[in-house]
């Protein structure tokens, strides 16, 4: 079943440049593999699809149960160069827990949500 | 040598809740008050300054700070950390000597200087020199723009300010240095750390990363459970308690609001975060695959198991250059059909300057309401949006068309789409644009010097 990614996570984005970063929290130690396994980098490239222009990068940091990605390319030329909004990439974190991952009904009912 | 060390963040950049660093002081014990002044263009808005006047060029704001603060802190032997020098290190110095003999301290309150970062002077030198200095971004040499660079300046580590304790210096100004550096030094000073010491010296580096951003560590900006998050108006700033042995404990003043918790670390730790494997400063390079988090009582979060690796030969520069111009205009468009009323004269605006002839590098439009932040993610606006904004910016080199588009914008409320508002501000303005160029140049070739006034 699909479930969106805020359901499972937290995050907080930041920049360098013209490169966004997501970092991605699992809210139960349990729930890192899930994000291993379905939060890839090419699933993230395809969600931030006319967003990100440039490739995406995929860290895993299991010590915190957390993936962290680079979007490249995606400020509009970062920092004062950008015509952006959000030039510093600071709501890319909320825009990445919109996501929709797959999980099995017995995932879905270990951490009691639909 | 005293058991723990608390370094407190009183800064996350300049122009942050002003009291905060008061409060620090006062609410509750600490050794050490951090003050991170510096974003990456700090550095130009500086040079500008010092250029028109020679005594400016330094965090203004971090003078009378000194004056509410100095009592208590020589009272309890509280020794500051600041970049606040800006690029006129002496000038805030001597800003800050002056506030000291005032308050009665002359004689009993030594102030230390870190120079050296400001390589302006030398950059043609360097060139002449063979190095590049290619952007760390794009990989194109620093000669192509030359001629347009108002400032540039070294990171300096955490080594100078240590130096500059070590001569019993109350106050350590710096020029550009890593904002980790400030609360690593103190910690190399207290416990004898070893240039060497890379787990070490890593863990104060991560302590320092934890508490640069002021209070995103302890409850601000935190995704995690935010509705329950307890006094935010009177938020505590983010404390690093040290031990000798490089771990660490996260937490804040008794009786403050936020909340330091596993997960308020967590996303601190994860905020500009490149490769997590390599977080490269001027004293280490640190490993954040290696951090170990743990609840450790009410309102603290005890760090451990930090590793990390040599240093590399290299310091990051960070220099500024002027790149053209920018303006952004806004409108607020009101029911009905909001959004569709804001794209049509977004649509009438484009026409206009397409037959004024004006040039731009970029036109970009934006509806505040329906997809600022979340782009196309956000899906279509419903039709019934109470109010969408309609938000244009352009960027180019030719000033006069800027100028010109910002004087497209108010007519659109007479000769565009009806119920609009929203121009109370006037014209935009036109902003100079100063962009932001890292590059990397050989340590051997920077001289970082520590000078220690008496006052």
């Amino acid at each position: 079943m699909k479930v969106q990614l805020v359901k499972l996570a937290h995050a907080r984005s930041g920049d360098k440049g013209d490169t966004a970063n997501v970092g991605v929290i699992a809210l139960r130690e349990d729930i890192y593999p899930i994000l291993v396994r379905e939060v890839t980098s090419e699933r993230v490239k395809n969600h931030f699809k006319g967003i990100c222009k440039g490739d995406v990068e995929r860290f895993e940091l299991p010590n915190l149960g957390a993936l962290n990605f680079l979007l490249h390319e995606s400020l509009g030329g970062g920092g004062t160069l950008s015509l952006m909004t959000d030039a510093q990439g600071k709501t890319f974190s909320t825009a990445l827990l919109r996501m929709e991952i797959e999980i099995t009904p017995e995932e879905a009912n270990r951490f009691a949500v639909s | 040598m005293k058991e723990t060390i608390r370094v407190a963040a009183g800064q996350g950049f300049w122009g942050d809740l002003p009291d905060a660093p008061v409060h620090q002081v006062e609410d509750g014990p600490i050794d050490y008050l951090m003050l991170d002044y510096l974003a990456e263009v700090t550095m130009s808005i500086m040079q500008k300054q010092k250029t028109r006047d020679a005594n400016a060029g330094y965090a203004k704001d971090f003078v009378p700070l000194i004056r509410r603060i100095l009592p208590a802190c020589v009272e309890r032997n509280i020794r500051i950390t600041a970049n606040a020098g800006g690029v006129n290190v002496k000038g805030c110095a001597d800003a800050v000597r002056e506030v000291a003999r005032d308050l009665g301290f002359a004689g009993k309150v030594k102030i230390g200087l870190v120079t050296g970062d400001d390589i302006m002077s030398r950059l043609d030198e360097f060139l002449a020199g063979g190095m590049e200095l290619r952007s760390m971004d794009t990989g194109a040499p620093l000669a192509t723009v030359r001629d347009r660079i108002q400032s540039a300046n070294v990171y300096l580590g955490a080594w100078p300010m240590v130096e500059a304790l070590r001569q019993n210096a109350q106050i350590v100004i710096t020029g550009r240095a890593t904002d980790t550096g400030l609360t690593l030094a103190p910690l190399i000073y207290e416990f004898g750390w070893s240039a060497t010491d890379w787990d070490k010296l890593s863990a104060g580096t991560i302590a320092g990363h934890i508490i640069e951003c002021g209070a995103q560590a302890s409850g601000g900006n935190c995704q995690y459970d935010w509705q329950n998050i307890p006094d935010m108006a009177n938020v505590g700033f983010p404390i690093a308690e040290a031990s000798s042995d490089g771990t660490f404990v996260i937490t804040k003043h008794i009786g403050s609001g936020g909340r330091v918790n596993v997960p308020s670390v967590k996303e601190q730790l994860v905020y500009e975060m490149g490769d997590p494997h390599e977080y490269i400063t001027p004293d280490c390079v640190a490993d954040f695959t290696t951090i170990q988090l743990e609840e450790a009582g009410e309102n603290r979060v005890r760090v451990f198991g930090v590793r990390g690796r040599p240093a590399t030969d290299s310091f990051k520069v960070s220099i500024s250059y002027s790149a053209g111009f920018k303006a952004v205009g806004t409108l607020v468009y009101a029911w009905p059909d909001a959004f569709a009323k804001a794209q049509k004269a977004d649509k009438i605006l484009r026409e206009r300057l397409e037959r004024l002839g004006l040039r731009f590098d970029q036109v970009l439009t934006e509806f505040v309401g329906a997809n600022a932040t979340h782009g196309p993610l956000a899906g279509p606006p419903s039709a019934d949006a109470p109010e969408v904004q309609l938000r244009v910016g352009v960027r180019g080199s030719d000033r006069a068309s800027v100028e010109r588009f910002t004087k497209e914008i108010a007519p659109l409320i007479l000769t565009g789409p009806p119920a609009v508002t929203g121009f109370a501000g006037g014209r935009p303005k036109v902003e100079e644009i100063v962009a932001y160029w890292p590059a990397l140049i050989p340590k051997e070739v920077i001289s970082p010097k520590v000078e220690v006034l008496e006052t």
